[in-house]
């Protein structure tokens, strides 16, 4: 990616401009089937994360457009429903993706001084499947939520 | 080395606020091949580190899921007038930092 481009770059029209960008020049090559996780990797490293604790269903959102043109950058947003306060609040909230070769994507530590459990990045899909993040609460509780996305041209992390 | 910061510069005293926050790096997965089939080596961003007033207030590990030109959006309560400092670390342990003052009335 040349500096010229990169320094276009404005925050208010970030999503599409680094779509455009991260296809730029790309050199793709086989990649053995036996390097891309399973749902299996995902569901291990979880339990690498988090412990043994039950996920339940709920108060995770996942936001991820129904379709990525290009897997090199995919803008997700993860949504914990929590007042954030002093004895209730977000402690951590990992992201974690099923098809990529290494099955965590990012983990983000949180506190009461967050104000509001929301968190937005971009990341490599390498190919259509259901992100999964996973918060863990100040009372111990873990939360998962899914969203998926259908990509069209996957990263070039698996070739 | 690029870094980008979006800040309000003045908030209310309890009021949360947005931080966005772009390093520019390659964040180079270690899967890739140049033209000659050569495994590029990986080169990633691991760390990021967000302090207000020399407190942290979020933490991010990055793995290379993590697109290149790593960006974040979070959030934080506005408490006391004083210094956000946005760092990021590398694999080699390399660190870029960029701070912001903030005022709060």
């Amino acid at each position: 990616m040349d500096t010229a481009q990169t320094d276009k770059f404005n925050f208010s029209l970030s999503r599409r401009r680094m779509l455009a960008l991260g296809s730029a020049g790309l050199v793709c090559a086989a990649f053995p089937l036996s390097s891309v996780a399973e749902a299996a990797d995902a569901d291990k490293a979880i339990k690498d994360l988090f412990g043994d604790g039950e996920l339940q269903e709920g108060r995770v959102t996942v936001d991820l457009p129904p379709i990525a043109e290009n897997g090199n950058s995919v803008a997700i947003k993860v949504t914990v429903d929590s007042p954030m306060t002093e004895t209730d609040y977000v402690k951590r909230i990992a992201i974690l993706s099923p098809r990529n070769p290494i099955a965590e994507v990012a983990e983000f530590q949180l506190g009461p001084r967050a104000g509001k459990a929301e968190v937005a990045t971009r990341i490599r899909m390498a190919g259509t499947q259901t992100i999964r993040a996973v918060a863990e609460m100040s009372d111990g509780t873990l939360w998962i939520g899914k969203a998926s996305t259908v990509v069209t041209l996957a990263a070039c992390i698996i070739g | 080395m690029s870094i980008r910061i979006s800040a309000p510069d003045t908030a209310r005293k309890g009021e949360v606020i947005e931080l966005k926050a772009l390093i520019q790096h390659p964040m180079e997965t270690g899967y890739r091949r140049n033209n000659r089939g050569e495994v590029i080596e990986r080169d990633i961003i691991k760390t990021f580190k967000c302090t207000y007033d020399g407190e942290t207030i979020f933490e991010a590990t990055f793995h290379p899921g993590i697109a290149a030109n790593p960006f974040l959006t979070f959030y934080t309560r506005a408490t006391t007038s004083g210094t956000l400092e946005f760092r990021w670390t590398d694999q080699k342990g390399e660190t870029w930092s960029e701070t912001h003052a903030l005022t709060v009335e």
